[in-house]
C-alpha cells in the first residue's frame, strides 16, 4: 500500500507541472493587465508597479522564477491586496471552505447513503421512487437556485436560521451546508442504491439470510460494505469538487473562505493569486483522488490482493 | 474485521446529525438590536478592501474605513460638503489665492498617543509622490506648486514643492494657479497624513503593501481605531481616546463587512444584520418604494452614466451623427422605466448643482430633428449607416440600457447596433486601446467642481479615450479657468467649455447617478449627500427606533 501510495505521489509531480505551466500561460494571455482600472493609471505608476512584482521581466523568466519560487513553497504577493502573499490569503480562505465541505458532505452522506440504502431494499415500489425522483430533482437543482430558496423559507419567512455568514451566528452553518450538500446527497443516493441493488443479489447476502438474520442486520452487518464501495471511491472527488466548487455557496452565504478569492483573482488578473489557488486546488484533488483509491483497496478484498500483487 | 469496517463507516454518519444540530442551537438577538445596545454600527461595505493604506488605496470601500480611522486637515459638512475644520482648526488664503495657511489643532494626536504636527504632513505628502508607490490619486497634488513635475521627475528637490512646516503647528502650502476647489481635496484620503513612525517602522517609505496598516500595528489619527481584520469577513474599529473631538463621537464601534453579493446584502439587512447596506438590487428599488418604506435612502450622486463614441471611426467622425445619435435616446423612459431609482436624465457631462454650477446644453429628445441630423450627414433613414457596436462590460444593469438604445437608435434612426459584452478587464483593455465603436462608461466625481468631470477631456486626458482633441476646449480648462478670479467668472468658463464639448459631443450623457442604500430607522444623523460620504463620528444609534419588523418583501 505505501508503495503504490508513493508511486502515485511520484507521478503527481509531472501532473502539477503541466498544471502549473498551463495555467500560467493562460493567466499571462489573458487580454486585461492586473493593474488596469477604470481611471487611466500614469505610465510611471504601471512601469513602477511592473518592476515590483518581476513583471517586466521576459516570460520564460518569470516562469521559471515563479517555479523557484513554488519549489521553496512561497506563493509569491498577491497583486491585488498590497502586502497580503498569496499563502497567507489562502489560509485566511481555507477553513471556512475546509469545514464547509465537511458539513456539506456529511449532509450529502447521511441523506444519500440512508435514502440509497431504504431505496435498494424494495426496489421498484414506492420506497425506491420517492427517493430516487428526490435525488434526481437534487442532481438538477443549483445551488445558486437551492441557496436563496432555503434562505427565504428558513431565514426571512420563518426567521429559523441566519441568511448569511460563518461561525457568526448559532446556525448560521446550516443552510450552506444544506445547499452544498444537496447535489451530492443525491449523487451518492443514486450510487449507494446502485451498489446495494448489485451487493443484495450476492450468494453470501442469501446465506446471511438463510441463517436467519433479520433484513436490517443483512443490510448493516453484511451489506453496506460491499454496497457503499462506489460511494467511497466517489468521496475523493467530490470532496475536491466541494472544495473547489463552493464558490457560489460561499457568495450566496457571504462566507469568507476560498472559493471567493479564486474567482475574485480571476477577475482582478492577480496572477500570483490565480497560480497559488490553481496549484492548491490541483494538489488537493490529488490527495484526495489517492486516500479515496487507498480506501477502496482497503474497504475491496479484491483490490487488496492485487495491490499486494503489483507490489 | 467486518464488525470494524461497519463501524467506521456508520459511525461518523450518526455523529454528524447532533454536531449540524447543536451548531443550530440558540436563537439570539440580531446584529441590530445588539449593535443599538452596545453602540456598534454593523455597515455593510461592498468587497473586502484592497489596502487601507491612504496612499495606495482606491475605491469607496476602502474609502469608508480609511476616513473612519485618519482624518485630513479639513473635513466636510456632513449634508452640504461644504469645507469644516478638522485637524486644522483654522485657514487663511492670500489675496492672491495661491498660498494657504493652515493652523493645525495643539490636542491632536495620533491613536498611540503620539503628537500631531505639520511635519507629519510635510513627509506624508512627499511619501504619497513616490512614484514607487504606485499611488493613482497622485493627481490630487497636482495643484500644489510643483508637486507634478516633482512626481514626474522635473523638478528633483522637495524642497521646491509648495508645502512647507513653518513651525509645529502651521502648515503653508503654495499652489501653482488660484485653485477654488483645493479645499475640497484636504478631506480626501489621499491628502491624508500618515504616521512616519509607523509606516518607516515595516518598511521604506515608498515600499508598497508593507504592514503597516494591519491591526495591531495601524496608527490612525481619526475617529476611530483598527482593532481586528479578518480577511473577507469583517474589519472591526473601535473608538479612539486621542481623537481630538473624541468627546463627541457616539459610536463606539463600527463593524465593516464585504457584502460583495448585492442580494444577500438586502437579505442580511432583511434579517437585521446590518444597520446598512452599500447598494441595493434594481429590482427590490420599486418593491421598497411601494412600501413607502424610510429606510430605503436615494439621494442624487455626483456621477454621470454616459456613451463615449469613438472619434476615430470613419462613420462616427461626423459630429452630425453623433448628434443625431445622442438626440434619439428617450432618458426619460430609460430613467423611469429601467432604473427605477430616481436617476436624473443627463444633458451634459457635468451633474447640475455641482458647486453651483447648472450647465447649459441644447440636447434634448428629438427624433425628428435627428432623423434630419442623419440625412444631412448622407444616412437618409438610416440608409447606408455600418452596423455599429455598443461596447459594455458584463452586467445585466448595462445590458438593458444598451438594449433600450438599441432598440431606440433602430426605432428612430433605422440603424443596425450590435451589443458587445465584455469582461471587466478586457472592455478596459479594448476601451483604453481605443478599440470600440461605442463604449458604455461611468465617471463619478473625485471632488465638487465641474472640473473633475471636464478635465478629462482635454486632447492628452488619461481618461478621454474617445480621440476627440479641441485646442479651445483645452485652452478654456487648463488656462483660461485656474486664472479667472471670481467663482461666477470660472463656471462661465466652464459653461463655455462644456458647450463646445455638447456641441461636439465625443460622448454622450445619459443619466445623473443616485446612491441607493438602506439603512435602519435606528441610525441617527444619517445624512445623505452627493458624494454618498459616510461622516461617523456624527452618527448615533437609538435602540427604540430599530426597525427590524421581518418585512416579507
Amino acid at each position: 500500500m505505501l508503495r503504490f501510495a508513493f508511486y502515485r505521489l511520484l507521478q503527481a509531480i509531472p501532473v502539477l507541472l503541466i498544471v502549473i505551466s498551463l495555467t500560467f500561460l493562460l493567466v499571462h494571455s489573458a487580454p486585461g493587465g492586473p493593474f488596469s482600472a477604470d481611471k487611466a493609471v500614469p505610465p510611471e505608476v504601471i512601469k513602477a508597479l511592473e518592476a515590483q512584482y518581476n513583471l517586466d521581466q521576459p516570460l520564460w523568466q518569470q516562469y521559471v522564477s515563479y517555479l523557484g519560487d513554488i519549489v521553496q513553497g512561497d506563493f509569491g504577493p498577491s497583486f491585488k491586496y498590497p502586502g497580503r502573499n498569496v499563502s497567507e490569503l489562502i489560509a485566511a480562505g481555507l477553513p471556512a471552505t475546509a469545514e464547509l465541505a465537511f458539513y456539506a458532505m456529511l449532509v450529502a452522506l447521511v441523506i444519500g447513503v440512508s435514502a440509497g440504502v431504504a431505496a435498494a431494499m424494495r426496489p421498484n415500489t414506492a420506497q425506491d421512487y420517492i427517493p430516487m425522483s428526490a435525488a434526481m430533482i437534487g442532481i438538477c437543482m443549483p445551488s445558486f437556485l437551492l441557496g436563496p430558496l432555503l434562505v427565504l423559507i428558513f431565514g426571512i419567512h420563518l426567521e429559523w436560521l441566519p441568511v448569511s455568514g460563518w461561525g457568526d451566528m448559532p446556525g448560521d452553518k446550516i443552510l450552506p451546508a444544506i445547499t452544498l450538500g444537496t447535489g451530492y446527497a443525491a449523487y451518492i443516493a443514486r450510487l449507494s442504491r446502485g451498489g446495494m441493488l448489485e451487493v443484495l443479489s450476492q450468494d453470501y447476502i442469501r446465506t446471511a439470510r438463510a441463517k436467519g438474520l433479520s433484513e436490517p442486520l443483512v443490510i448493516a452487518k453484511h451489506a453496506l460494505r460491499g454496497g457503499l464501495i462506489p460511494v467511497v471511491a466517489f468521496l475523493g472527488p467530490a470532496f475536491a469538487g466541494l472544495l473547489g466548487g463552493s464558490f457560489v455557496v460561499e457568495t450566496i452565504f457571504q462566507i469568507p473562505g476560498l472559493g471567493r478569492f479564486y474567482v475574485q483573482a480571476a477577475f482582478n488578473r492577480d496572477y500570483t493569486m490565480i497560480l497559488g489557488t490553481t496549484v492548491f486546488f490541483a494538489t488537493l484533488i490529488i490527495v484526495f483522488n489517492l486516500l479515496s483509491d487507498m480506501l477502496a483497496i482497503w474497504l475491496n478484498p479484491k483490490l487488496r490482493q492485487q495491490a499486494r500483487g503489483e507490489s | 474485521m467486518n464488525n470494524h469496517a461497519k463501524q467506521h463507516l456508520i459511525l461518523p454518519l450518526l455523529l454528524l446529525i447532533p454536531t449540524l444540530l447543536l451548531s443550530a442551537c440558540g436563537g439570539g438577538e440580531s446584529n441590530v438590536d445588539s449593535g443599538n445596545r452596545t453602540g456598534t454600527l454593523h455597515w455593510g461595505n461592498g468587497t473586502e478592501p484592497q489596502s487601507l493604506d491612504p496612499h495606495i488605496a482606491t475605491g469607496v470601500p476602502e474609502h469608508h474605513i480609511i476616513t473612519a480611522i485618519m482624518e485630513g486637515l479639513l473635513l466636510k459638512d456632513s449634508t452640504t460638503l461644504a469645507p469644516k475644520p478638522g485637524l486644522a482648526e483654522s485657514w487663511t488664503v492670500s489675496e492672491d489665492g495661491r498660498v494657504y495657511t493652515f493652523n493645525l489643532r495643539k490636542n491632536a494626536r495620533w491613536s498611540n498617543g503620539d503628537p500631531h504636527n505639520a511635519n507629519d504632513y510635510v513627509w506624508s505628502w512627499w511619501r504619497a509622490l513616490q512614484p514607487a508607490l504606485g499611488n493613482l490619486y497622485a493627481y490630487m497634488y497636482f495643484s500644489i506648486e510643483n508637486a507634478q513635475e516633482y512626481y514626474e521627475g522635473t523638478v528633483t528637490d522637495f524642497d521646491q514643492v509648495g508645502v512647507k512646516a513653518l513651525d509645529d503647528y502651521t502648515l503653508q502650502v503654495t499652489l501653482s494657479n488660484p485653485t477654488p476647489y483645493f479645499l475640497q481635496l484636504l478631506d480626501h484620503y489621499s491628502l491624508y497624513p500618515v504616521h512616519r513612525g509607523t509606516v518607516e517602522k515595516f518598511g521604506t517609505a515608498d515600499e508598497r503593501g508593507t504592514r503597516w496598516t494591519y491591526e495591531g500595528n495601524n496608527v490612525g489619527n481619526g475617529a476611530f481605531q483598527l482593532v481586528d481584520w479578518k480577511i473577507n469577513r469583517r474589519i472591526t474599529l473601535e473608538r479612539n481616546p486621542y481623537y481630538w473631538n473624541s468627546d463627541q463621537v457616539q459610536l463606539n464601534k463600527i463593524i465593516f463587512y464585504p457584502t460583495e453579493n448585492v442580494v444577500s446584502e438586502e437579505r442580511m439587512f432583511r434579517a437585521g444584520q446590518l444597520h446598512r447596506t452599500g447598494s441595493i438590487p434594481a429590482d427590490k428599488i420599486p418593491v421598497y418604494l411601494e412600501a413607502n418604506d424610510s429606510s430605503l435612502h436615494i439621494a442624487p450622486y455626483l456621477g454621470t452614466y454616459f456613451y463615449r463614441i469613438n472619434t476615430r471611426v470613419p462613420h462616427l467622425q461626423d459630429k452630425t451623427v453623433r448628434r443625431a445619435l445622442a438626440m434619439t435616446i428617450d432618458r426619460e423612459t430609460i430613467s423611469k422605466s429601467i432604473l427605477k431609482a430616481g436617476q436624473i436624465p443627463a444633458y451634459a457631462m457635468t451633474p447640475p448643482g455641482t458647486m453651483g454650477y447648472y450647465p447649459e446644453s441644447d440636447l434634448r429628445f428629438d427624433p425628428e430633428a435627428a432623423r434630419k441630423l442623419l440625412a444631412d450627414a448622407g444616412y437618409p433613414n438610416g440608409e447606408g449607416f455600418p452596423t455599429t457596436e455598443i461596447l459594455y462590460n458584463t452586467s445585466e444593469g448595462h445590458r438593458k440600457i444598451a438594449v433600450a438604445i438599441q432598440q431606440m437608435w433602430k426605432k428612430y434612426l433605422n440603424i443596425d447596433i450590435k451589443l458587445l459584452n465584455q469582461e471587466w478587464k478586457v472592455y478596459l483593455d479594448s476601451e483604453s486601446a481605443g478599440n470600440y465603436q461605442i463604449s458604455r462608461a461611468g465617471w463619478i466625481g473625485d471632488y465638487v467642481d465641474p472640473n473633475s468631470f471636464l478635465d478629462m477631456f482635454l486632447c492628452n486626458g488619461g481618461n478621454n479615450r474617445t480621440g476627440w482633441c479641441n485646442s479651445e476646449y483645452d485652452r478654456l480648462i487648463s488656462d483660461v479657468a485656474p486664472t479667472v478670479k471670481s467663482h461666477a467668472e470660472r463656471m462661465t468658463v466652464f459653461g463655455q467649455a462644456e458647450q463646445i464639448l455638447m456641441d461636439e459631443l465625443p460622448v454622450i450623457p445619459i443619466y445623473i447617478y443616485t446612491s441607493v442604500n438602506l439603512v435602519n430607522k435606528s441610525v441617527k444623523n444619517y445624512a445623505d449627500n452627493i458624494l454618498n460620504q459616510p461622516a461617523f463620528t456624527e452618527m448615533s444609534l437609538q435602540p427604540e427606533q430599530s426597525n427590524i419588523d421581518g418585512a416579507q418583501y
